[in-house]
C-alpha cells in the first residue's frame, strides 16, 4: 500500500491533464464530476496509505519513494516522503478539497469556463500534495511554486474584472518576495550540507553544526518564505485582495490548505529552529502580532469574504504562535480543526454569497440580516463554524485553540495574553458577522428594487434569497460535523486521547530534542488546564455576549467601526508609496535616461560621426543602408574567395 | 573528478565518428537549401515555403540523429571532422560537439523549421527563405567550429542573412535597427579577428606551428599580460553579442523592428553566440583572464538582471518588453558561467537552450498578436484572454517558464545558476535571485494589462484565437518547455562531462578551485567532510 503514495498526487495530475486537453469537451456538469472523482480518489488512496502507515510501529513509519533523479548534479530526486506529519496534512487536503470541488459543481453552475475551473482545482491540488509529499526541499519547492500559480491563476480567474486581475498579479509578486526567501536558505542549506532531502539535511547539522549564524539565516529566510505563503506580517497584504477569487478558491487555497503551507514548513524543519532559539521567538510574536493586527481588522470590515480573510490571517498567526513556542503539535491541530470550520464558514459565505445573487453589493453583509429564514442549512451550519472558531467547547477550534494558548503560557505569559485578547476579538467579530448576516433585520428587502433579473436563475428567485441547491448544502453539512467532533484527534484529558500529539511524535526524527507540545503539556497540572481552558473559553463568551449586544442592536454602528481599521491601517496605501511609485520611477529613469541618453545617446553619437564623415564620400553612395551591408557582404566573400585561392596554392 | 585532462579527452572521441561527415551536413543541407530556394523561378513561389521547411527539417533530423548516438560518457569533442583548409595559415575545417555545443545544435535544429513554419510571412518569401537557411548554415557553423579563424567566419556570415531578414522584412524603424545592429556587432568582430590572430601567431613559437585548431592554442600558455589583453578582446565581441550590459542597446532595437522570425532566430540561437563563445573560447582559451576577469564579469551580469527586469517592466511595446528580458535571463548565463562551479556552468549551458526554448515561443506569440492587431503597444491591447483563450494558456505557460516556476524550464538552469553561483560568489547569487521577484512582476503586468480585463471593439473585433498551423508550430515549443523542466536529466547528463572536464582545464591553467561543497556532490558523496 505504502508503494502506492505515488497515486496520490498522480490522480489529481491526470485529471488535470485530462481537463486541460479536453475539459471544454467534456462541459458541464461532468467536468466538475471528473475532477471531483480524481481528488475523491486521492483521499481514498491517502486513507489506505494511512491504514498502512497506522498498522506499522512507530520507527517504521517513515517510508521514501523515489520516482526518478530530477537534479542530477544537486542530488535531488522526484521523491515522496511518507511519515505520520505528511499522511496527516495529505488526509485532510485531499478530504476537504474533495468537498469542496462538489461544493464548486453547484457553486460554478453556469460559468462559461465551469471546466477551466476544475483544471486549476486539479493541478492545485496536485501541487499541494507535492508540497506536502516532497521529501526534499527542492520538491516542496515545486509544489510550493504550483500553489503559488494556481493561487494567481484561480484569484484572477473572472479575469474580466481589473480588481481580480490585479488581485492575482499581486498575490503572485508578494508570495515571490517569500520565496526569495525559501531559495536563499535553500542555497546555504546546499553549500553547508551537500543535500536538500530532509533527513539528510537534518542529519549533517545535527552531527556538524555549521556557524550559528548560518542556521540562523536558514531559519529566518525559511520564516520569509512562510510569511509569503501563510500572509504573516508584513508579506499578508495579498492574502484579503485573494477574496476576488471565486469562492471556493478562498474556501480551499486561501483557507484550508495552501495558506497553511507555511506553518507546514515552519513544522518540518523543527529539527533546525530547535538550533536556534532566537529565531523561535521571532516566529511566535509575528504569529501573536500578526493574530492580533489581523483580527482588530476583521472587526471592522463589511465584506462577508474580507471578515473571514482577516480571520484566517489572525488564525494562522496562532499557528506559527504554536510553532515558535514549541507547540508544534498543537500548531498541526489547529491547522486541522481550522480547515475544518474556516472551510466551511467560507463554503457557508459562497452559499450566501449564491443566495444573495442578484443584489446589488451582494457580499455587504450590511445589507443582509435574518437569512437563517430564508437560508436554513446555511445558517445552521455557518452557526456551527462560529462556535467552533469562537473556541466552544466542544467544538473542534476549542480544542486546539486551547491546546496553543497552553502552550504560550508556558512560554512567555505576555504572548499568552496576546491570544486571549485575540481569541476575544474573534469571538466578537464573529458573532458580529452572524448577527449581520443570519440574524436581525431583513435589509435587503429595501434592495430589492435594484435586482435585475439578468438570467433564469435570478427570475426563478425573485425578491428574496434562497437555500443553495444539495450539492452545495451537502459539504456544508459534512463539514459542519468534522468541526463539532474534530477536536476529538487530541484532548488533553490524559496520553492516551492525544492521538494525533502520539500519531505525531514519530514523525519528529528521533535524537534531536523536541519540546514538542507533548512534551510540555505532560508537565502541566490537570487544575492548570483546566483553569486556563476555562479562561479560554470566559473570553471567548465575553466575546460573543459583546458581539451579539451590540449588533443585535442594529446594522450601522459607527462606535464600534474605527474608520482606520475599516482601512487595514492604510497598509495598502503606505506600500504604494513607498515601494511601487519610487520602483516605478526607477524604472522610467534607467528606462529613458540611462538606456535611451546615456548609453543610446554615446552609440548614436558614434554613430551620427561616422555618417557625416561618410557625407563627403556621399557621392559614391547610393544612401540606402542596404547598400552598406551589401558592400560588407561582398567585402566578406572576397575574403572568403581570397582564402579559398590560398588554400588551392 | 575525473583527472582527462580536456585535450587530452578530446582525443577519444575517434570511436564516436560516424560513414559519413554528419556536422558537415547539419552545415551544407541548409546552405544547399538556401541555393535551391533561391533558383525556385518566380511562377512556382507557392513551393518556396516547403522547400524551406524540407530543408530545416531534414538538418533538424540530422541533429536529433547526432544528439541520440551522442555518448555521454565522453567529455571530447564527438563526431570530428577535420580536413585543411588553408595549409599556409594552419586553418581548418575542423568541426566537433561535445555536451557544451550539444543542446544548441539541437536547438538550432529545432527553431529553424518553427521560425520558416510559424510566422504567416507573405512578403517576398524567396529571398525570405532563402536568407533564414543561410541564417540556419551558419549558426550550426558557428556551433560546430573547433577551429578559431573558421568559428570568426561563420560568425561574420550569420551577421549578413540577419541584417537583411531585418531590414528586409522588418517594421517601423528597422534601418535604423539593422544598421545599429550590424555597426554594434562588427566592432566587436573587428576585435575578435585581430586577437584571433595574434593568438595563433603567439602561440606559433610554443606549439611549433601556424594553427587555429582551439585544442591546441588552449595549451599554448602565453604570458599573463597577453592572455588577458586577448581575451579583453574575446570577450568585447561576445559580450556585444550576448548581450552584456552596457552593450545591449542594439537588442531591444533589433528585436522589435525584427519579422517575427528574426526575433525567434535572434533570441533562441544568435544571442547564444555570445555566451557560447564565453565558454568555449573564453574560458578554454584564456582560463587564468576569465578567472581574473571573472568578478567584473560576474558583476555585469547581476547589473543585467536587475537592470534588464527594470527597464523591462516600464516597455509600452509588448516585443520591446520580451527583449528587455533577455538581456535579464542573459544575465543569468553569464552569472553562472563565470561562478566556476559545475552546477552554475551546467546551469549556464542549459539555461541557452531554455532561454532558446522560452522567449523565441514568447516572440511567435507576440508576432501572432501583431499579425492580428497590427500593433504591439501594450495600451492598444485589452481582454485578449477572453477571444484567444488558447493563445492566452499558452502564453501564461512560456511567460511561467519565464519566470521561472519549478517543473518549467526556466526554473532548472536559473535554480542550478544561483545555488552554484552561490557556493563562490554568495552575494552575486543573493542579488540575483531579487530577479526572480521582478520577473514575475514584470511578466505579470504585462499580461495582465494585454490579456485580462474585458475586451474593447478594436480588440474584439481583430482578435482570433491560434489557428491550426500556429498552434502546430508552438506545440513542440510548449511540450519542451514541460519535459525539461520535469526531467532535465538526459540534458544534464550530456552536459556535465564536458563542463567538468572544462572547469578541471581551468583549475590546471588558474588559480581557481572550484569549492569542495560543488565538488562532493559531483562524487555522488552527499555527507563528504565539511569544513
Amino acid at each position: 500500500m505504502l508503494n502506492l503514495v505515488w497515486l496520490i498526487p498522480a490522480l489529481p495530475l491526470a485529471g488535470f491533464l485530462v481537463l486541460l486537453l479536453f475539459g471544454k469537451r467534456i462541459g458541464e456538469p461532468l467536468a466538475g464530476w471528473l475532477g471531483t472523482s480524481t481528488v475523491a480518489a486521492s483521499f481514498v488512496v491517502a486513507v489506505g496509505v494511512f491504514g498502512a502507515l497506522v498498522g506499522k510501529t512507530d520507527e517504521h513509519r517513515a517510508f521514501t519513494k523515489t520516482l526518478f533523479t530530477w537534479f542530477p548534479s544537486l542530488g535531488v530526486n522526484a521523491a515522496l516522503l511518507v511519515n505520520p506529519l505528511s499522511m496527516t496534512m495529505a488526509l485532510f487536503v485531499t478530504g476537504i478539497a474533495a468537498l469542496i470541488h462538489v461544493f464548486a459543481i453547484g457553486y460554478m453552475h453556469g460559468d462559461p469556463r465551469f471546466a477551466r475551473f476544475f483544471t486549476y482545482l486539479n493541478l492545485f491540488v496536485f501541487s499541494m500534495l507535492m508540497l506536502i509529499l516532497a521529501d526534499n526541499f527542492l520538491l516542496m519547492f515545486l509544489g510550493w511554486e504550483g500553489v503559488g500559480t494556481c493561487s494567481y491563476l484561480l484569484i484572477s480567474f473572472w479575469f474580466e474584472r481589473q480588481s481580480a486581475a490585479t488581485a492575482g498579479k499581486k498575490a503572485f509578486v508578494t508570495n515571490r518576495i517569500g520565496d526569495f526567501g525559501f531559495m536563499a536558505a535553500m542555497f546555504l542549506i546546499f553549500q553547508h550540507a551537500g543535500s536538500l532531502q530532509y533527513n539528510t539535511v537534518f542529519r549533517v547539522f545535527e552531527e556538524n553544526r555549521p556557524a550559528q549564524s548560518t542556521v540562523v539565516a536558514i531559519c529566518l529566510l525559511l520564516f520569509l518564505g512562510a510569511c509569503g505563503k501563510s500572509a504573516q506580517l508584513p508579506l499578508y497584504v495579498w492574502l484579503p485582495d485573494a477574496m476576488e477569487g471565486p469562492t471556493p478558491v478562498s474556501a480551499l487555497i486561501h483557507a484550508a490548505t495552501m495558506v497553511t503551507a507555511g506553518v507546514y514548513l515552519m513544522v518540518r524543519i523543527h529539527p533546525l529552529l530547535e538550533l536556534t532559539p532566537g529565531v523561535l521567538h521571532i516566529v511566535a510574536w509575528v504569529g501573536a502580532i500578526t493574530a492580533l493586527f489581523a483580527a482588530t481588522i476583521a472587526t471592522a470590515q463589511n465584506d462577508i469574504k474580507r471578515v473571514l480573510a482577516y480571520s484566517t490571517i489572525s488564525q494562522l498567526g496562532y499557528m506559527f504562535l504554536a510553532v515558535g513556542v514549541g507547540a508544534n503539535v498543537a500548531a498541526i491541530f489547529h491547522m486541522v480543526t481550522h480547515a475544518f470550520f474556516k472551510a466551511l464558514m467560507f463554503l457557508g459565505a459562497g452559499s450566501v454569497i449564491h443566495g444573495m445573487h442578484g443584489y446589488a453589493d451582494e457580499q455587504n453583509m450590511k445589507i443582509m440580516g435574518n437569512l437563517r429564514k430564508w437560508m436554513p442549512v446555511t445558517a445552521g451550519t455557518f452557526l456551527v463554524g462560529w462556535l467552533a472558531i469562537a473556541g466552544v467547547p466542544p467544538f473542534a477550534g476549542f480544542w486546539s485553540k486551547d491546546d496553543i494558548l497552553l502552550g504560550a503560557y508556558h512560554d512567555n505569559k505576555v504572548l499568552w495574553l496576546i491570544g486571549l485578547v485575540t481569541a476575544l476579538l474573534t469571538a466578537y467579530y464573529m458573532t458580529r458577522q452572524i448577527v449581520l448576516v443570519f440574524f436581525g433585520k431583513e435589509r435587503f428587502l429595501h434592495d430589492v428594487n435594484t435586482v435585475a433579473a439578468t438570467d433564469e436563475h435570478d427570475a426563478a428567485h425573485r425578491g428574496h434569497p434562497h437555500e443553495s441547491p444539495a450539492l452545495m448544502v451537502l459539504p456544508l453539512v459534512v463539514l459542519a460535523g468534522l468541526s463539532i467532533v474534530g477536536g476529538f484527534i487530541n484532548t488533553p484529558f490524559s496520553k492516551k486521547t492525544e492521538l494525533l500529539g502520539k500519531w505525531l511524535e514519530s514523525a519528529f526524527i528521533p535524537g534531536t530534542k523536541i519540546h514538542s507540545f507533548v512534551g510540555e503539556q505532560a508537565t502541566s497540572s490537570g487544575a492548570l488546564k483546566l483553569v486556563l481552558a476555562a479562561i479560554a473559553t470566559g473570553v471567548g463568551l465575553v466575546g460573543i455576549v459583546i458581539g451579539a449586544r451590540v449588533w443585535m442592536r442594529g446594522a450601522q454602528q459607527p462606535a464600534f467601526e474605527l474608520p482606520i481599521l475599516q482601512r487595514a491601517y492604510g497598509v495598502d496605501a503606505l506600500t504604494s508609496a513607498v515601494i511601487e511609485k519610487p520602483g516605478h520611477a526607477l524604472a522610467d529613469f534607467l528606462n529613458d535616461e540611462v538606456d535611451h541618453r546615456g548609453i543610446d545617446g554615446v552609440v548614436n553619437g558614434v554613430g551620427i560621426g561616422v555618417r557625416s564623415l561618410g557625407e563627403i564620400v556621399r557621392k559614391l553612395q547610393t544612401g540606402y543602408v542596404r547598400n552598406y551591408a551589401l558592400g560588407i557582404a561582398g567585402g566578406a566573400v572576397l575574403l572568403l574567395g581570397y582564402a579559398i585561392v590560398r588554400a588551392g596554392m | 573528478m575525473s583527472a582527462v585532462s580536456f585535450a587530452a579527452a578530446a582525443k577519444t572521441a575517434e570511436h564516436a565518428s560516424v560513414p559519413f561527415p554528419l556536422l558537415s551536413m547539419l552545415i551544407v543541407v541548409p546552405l544547399v537549401g538556401a541555393i535551391v530556394v533561391a533558383l525556385v523561378p518566380k511562377t512556382r513561389l507557392e513551393i518556396v515555403k516547403i522547400l524551406g521547411l524540407v530543408f530545416s527539417a531534414a538538418t533538424l533530423a540530422l541533429s536529433v540523429w547526432m544528439m541520440t548516438n551522442f555518448d555521454k560518457a565522453d567529455s571530447g569533442y564527438q563526431f570530428a571532422s577535420k580536413h585543411a583548409w588553408i595549409k599556409q595559415f594552419g586553418v581548418s575545417w575542423n568541426l566537433g560537439v561535445d555536451g557544451i555545443s550539444l543542446w544548441l545544435v539541437v536547438l538550432t535544429g529545432v527553431l529553424f523549421p518553427i521560425a520558416i513554419f510559424g510566422p504567416d510571412e507573405r512578403h517576398q518569401v524567396k529571398p525570405y527563405v532563402a536568407w533564414l537557411l543561410l541564417l540556419e548554415a551558419g549558426v550550426m557553423g558557428v556551433f560546430l567550429s573547433l577551429d578559431l579563424f573558421l568559428f570568426f567566419v561563420f560568425f561574420e556570415v550569420v551577421l549578413v542573412p540577419m541584417y537583411f531578414l531585418i531590414g528586409g522584412w522588418g517594421h517601423g524603424n528597422k534601418t535604423y535597427a539593422a544598421t545599429k545592429f550590424f555597426l554594434y556587432t562588427m566592432f566587436g568582430s573587428a576585435l575578435m579577428l585581430v586577437a584571433s590572430i595574434t593568438l595563433a601567431f603567439l602561440a606559433e613559437p610554443k606549439i611549433g606551428k601556424l594553427t587555429f585548431d582551439i585544442t591546441e592554442l588552449a595549451n599554448a600558455n602565453l604570458g599573463q599580460s597577453t592572455a588577458r589583453w586577448l581575451f579583453l578582446a574575446f570577450a568585447l565581441a561576445f559580450a556585444i553579442k550576448v548581450p552584456i550590459f552596457p552593450l545591449h542597446t542594439w537588442l531591444p532595437d533589433a528585436h522589435t523592428e525584427a519579422p517575427t522570425a528574426g526575433s525567434v532566430i535572434l533570441a533562441g540561437v544568435m544571442l547564444k553566440m555570445g555566451t557560447y563563445g564565453l565558454i568555449r573560447f573564453g574560458l578554454y582559451l584564456f582560463p587564468e583572464a576569465s578567472v581574473w576577469f571573472g568578478p567584473v564579469m560576474l558583476t555585469l551580469g547581476v547589473i543585467g538582471i536587475i537592470y534588464g527586469a527594470l527597464t523591462a517592466a516600464v516597455q509600452k511595446d509588448l516585443k520591446k518588453l520580451v527583449a528587455f528580458s533577455s538581456v535579464a535571463h542573459l544575465g543569468f548565463i553569464v552569472l553562472g558561467t563565470y561562478a566556476l562551479t559545475h552546477q552554475a556552468m551546467s546551469g549556464s549551458v542549459l539555461q541557452m537552450v531554455n532561454h532558446g526554448i522560452s522567449t523565441p515561443a514568447l516572440f511567435l506569440l507576440v508576432g501572432w498578436v501583431y499579425e492580428r492587431r497590427h500593433t504591439r503597444e501594450i495600451s492598444q491591447l485589452k481582454g485578449l484572454q477572453k477571444l484567444a483563450p488558447v493563445m492566452a494558456g499558452v502564453f501564461t505557460i512560456v511567460m511561467l517558464s519565464s519566470i521561472g516556476v519549478p517543473g518549467l524550464n526556466g526554473f532548472v538552469g536559473e535554480f542550478m545558476i544561483l545555488i552554484g553561483t552561490f557556493l563562490t560568489h554568495r552575494w552575486w547569487a543573493v542579488v540575483a535571485t531579487t530577479g526572480v521577484i521582478l520577473a514575475a512582476f514584470y511578466l505579470l503586468w504585462a499580461y495582465q494589462r494585454t490579456f485580462h480585463g474585458e475586451p474593447d471593439a478594436e480588440n474584439a473585433a481583430h482578435m482570433h484565437d491560434l489557428t491550426l498551423r500556429e498552434r502546430l508550430a508552438i506545440a513542440p515549443l510548449v511540450v519542451i518547455i514541460i519535459f525539461m523542466g520535469v526531467y532535465p536529466k538526459p540534458f544534464l547528463d550530456r552536459i556535465d562531462p564536458s563542463v567538468k572536464s572544462l572547469i578541471a582545464h581551468i583549475e590546471k591553467n588558474s588559480g581557481a578551485r572550484e569549492p569542495a561543497s560543488a565538488k562532493q556532490l559531483a562524487q555522488g558523496s552527499i555527507e563528504g567532510e565539511q569544513k
